[in-house]
């Protein structure tokens, strides 16, 4: 199967980027190619450098309150630019706003204390299907 | 262990695999022996060690807590000025004697309110401050010579801090008199929290600025708070806590030389914040020994001849890093142990985490919980009758001679790549601490570093209720609103020969802390100034090393 291609994000400003590096290290050891933006990446920039990488996946990582405006404006850009490449999200993300963030497009959204190993199984039958 | 393992230095007393108990290593490396005695002390300073006097090894007070307990600092955000001053105004009816100032994550990145790359951001998880207008109100009706302020900025501390000396100049207060602390600790915010803005030369410079102005004009006031805390917080483990800390606090010592100001003119107002999770015994050797190396670096390094200058003073308290979103009760357990710790370490300040801070916005409960386990502590368990109460254990005071030792040896690696500035521009320290970050989260989850209610103890759990602040869209917009008020009051003139000026001085590589307290005055913001001040340095690139 082909290498799947996964570009991590930081979003908006927040600074919060331990989870997003130990996730990306975890990817790694499980075989995925990982390109990390760093912090402070406006959503444009993001949707343009997952282009340029052909990236099979984008993952936002989010822990400042902010997912549901950033999400918004995620599946936004993406529309307007015409391009399909899907995108989740983790971080602290309440319960109650999984629902919100997924109707907006996500394919996923892992709350903190999520397992590595689950996102990285998620990511393997998204591949597979 | 086997018996052709190698045995730790001073492991005579105590022969392991005759005893068959299992090896013991602290997060740090260090071996654990299962009896310490007499003999493990034989090299120590410890039976030298007066409370009080160099190097400091069991505080930096002779009488500590007797004399004044620990200060109590909670950490609290609002999303408006007018909010924050009512809260403040609530401490202090509570009897905190400190008041920490959170500012929104807009403020700390250096971009005014109306800025479009703030989205969402206005007012979220603290105070949004664009102009000393808000300074104003925040600190409405509060006086300043009778509370210490602390103000949790880093990226743009230089403005703030000008905009808080601006506040207590324009009020009419004596600034000689003014007390209080500024984070100020760019260089650790490349390696954890992120809100870094300028590149990293440029940045020390700034830090400079503001350690060299405060020693020539603001002298009660404490200008960096070197943070330890979010180093470990980012993966670091307690030697290196301490070891990279001490580097930072060396770098801005050296440059604050270079400006021709003496060692004591300013070594005593620098202070430390750092973490607490873990081994008790660990931390509490890692701040006894942290401690007394930095005394000797102060006083032998750099020729310090005020006692003051070589104490590492410090704000110490409970770490995010070991609460859990499970169980969350048990974080109000770790959190009493942590300040346990604190207080044991001779800690100058103390603040917790809340016990559901791991999860969602703290409640009031929550919050209150924290401040009376430290009132708990400081009245109830007689932890301020006698200082430093485990000073001559044969455990801690062996621990705390290693701890010297391996900070010290973990300060060598740091100048092996070139210095701190240079390994931080470079992201060793952030790919080093990162990946361990990592093994430590592998560990958790292959349950190999014990956890309570992770992976031990587990039970079934409803999904914790998470919860933010709504994001009040309102507040934002009068925020904004209130900018252009002043934008459209303020004199045009005035600001605009303000930012000719400070980007004169940016360009002429002076200390831009007067310019900055003038344009603050005028009602400049924290973002035109800022804005000048990328035009000169340019601003930081983050270097990736997936």
């Amino acid at each position: 199967m082909k290498q799947m291609t996964i570009l991590l994000s930081k979003p908006g400003l927040d600074g919060h980027d331990v989870g997003v590096k130990v996730l990306a290290y975890a990817l790694k050891d499980a075989g995925f190619n990982v390109i990390y933006t760093g912090l402070r990446k406006s959503i444009e920039e993001i949707v343009a450098q997952a282009e340029v990488v052909n990236a099979d996946m984008i993952g936002l990582s989010i822990l400042s309150g902010t997912h549901l405006i950033l999400c918004q404006r995620m599946q936004e850009v993406l529309d307007e630019r015409g391009i399909a490449i899907p995108w989740l999200v983790g971080g602290n993300i309440p319960h109650g706003d999984k629902g919100a963030i997924e109707g907006f497009g996500a394919v996923a959204a892992f709350p903190t204390g999520t397992k590595v190993e689950e996102v990285i199984t998620f990511l393997k039958e998204f591949q597979t299907e | 262990m086997s018996s052709q393992d190698k045995k730790t230095d001073g492991d005579k007393s105590f022969d392991a695999s005759v005893n068959d108990v299992k090896k013991v290593l602290l997060e740090s490396g260090i071996e654990v022996k299962p009896l310490y005695t007499r003999e493990d002390m034989q090299d120590s300073e410890a039976d030298q060690s007066i409370p009080g006097q160099y190097p400091f090894t069991r505080g930096i007070h002779p009488e500590m807590y007797r004399k004044r307990p620990f200060t109590i600092r909670q950490y609290a955000g609002f999303a408006s000025p007018e909010e924050t001053n009512k809260r403040f105004k609530f401490l202090i009816e509570n009897g905190q004697t400190g008041l920490n100032v959170a500012f929104d994550l807009p403020t700390q990145c250096g971009f005014d309110s109306d800025d479009p790359r703030t989205l969402g951001e206005v007012g979220r998880v603290g105070m949004s401050v664009d102009t000393l207008d808000d300074f104003e109100i925040a600190f409405d009706g509060i006086d300043l010579d009778k509370i210490t302020v602390s103000l949790t900025i880093n990226g743009a501390a230089i403005v703030l801090m000008a905009m808080y000396f601006a506040l207590a100049e324009k009020r009419g207060y004596d600034v000689k008199m003014l007390r209080g602390t500024a984070q100020n600790d760019i260089l650790k915010e490349f390696i954890g929290r992120g809100t870094w803005i300028f590149p990293v030369d440029s940045s020390v410079k700034l830090v400079v600025d503001t350690v060299e102005y405060c020693a020539n004009h603001v002298p009660k006031y404490s200008p960096v708070s070197v943070c330890g805390y979010h180093i470990r917080e980012s993966g670091a483990n307690p030697v290196q806590e301490m070891a990279y800390a001490f580097c930072i606090a060396k770098a801005y010592t050296d440059e604050t030389l270079k400006r021709g100001v003496d060692i004591d003119e300013f070594a005593s107002r620098l202070s430390f914040n750092f973490d607490i999770y873990g081994n008790l015994f660990e931390q509490i050797a890692k701040f006894r020994g942290g401690r007394r190396l930095w005394a000797k670096i102060i006083r032998e390094d750099y020729n310090a001849k005020n006692d003051k200058s070589s104490w590492m003073r410090m704000i110490a308290g409970g770490g995010g890093g070991g609460l859990t979103k499970e169980q969350p009760e048990n974080n109000i357990i770790r959190s009493a142990y942590y300040a346990l710790i604190s207080a044991l370490s001779g800690t100058q300040t103390m603040a917790l985490c809340s016990y559901d801070e791991a999860y969602t916005i703290p409640t009031e409960k929550a919050a209150e919980l924290s401040l009376r386990t430290m009132q708990i502590l400081i009245h109830e368990m007689g932890i301020c009758d006698t200082v430093d109460p485990l000073g001559g254990s044969y455990y801690v005071e062996a621990l705390t001679d290693r701890f010297e030792t391996e900070i010290q040896e973990e300060m060598k690696t740091v100048e092996a790549l070139g210095g701190i500035v240079e390994a931080v521009a470079s992201g060793k320290i952030q790919e080093k601490v990162s990946h361990q970050a990592y093994d430590r989260e592998k560990g958790i989850q292959t349950g190999e570093i014990p956890k309570v209610g992770v992976n031990m103890f587990q039970k079934d759990e409803d999904p914790k209720p998470v919860e933010f602040h709504p994001y009040n869209v309102d507040a934002a917009n009068y925020q904004i609103e209130k900018l252009q008020r002043i934008k459209n009051d303020r004199n045009g003139e005035k600001v605009q020969s303000c930012l000719e000026k400070l980007r004169e001085d940016c360009l002429q590589n002076v200390n831009l802390m007067p310019t900055v307290i003038e344009a603050v005055k005028a009602y400049v913001s924290v973002g035109e100034i800022i804005q000048v001040m990328k035009d000169v340095y340019g601003e930081y690139e983050e270097p990736i090393f997936f």
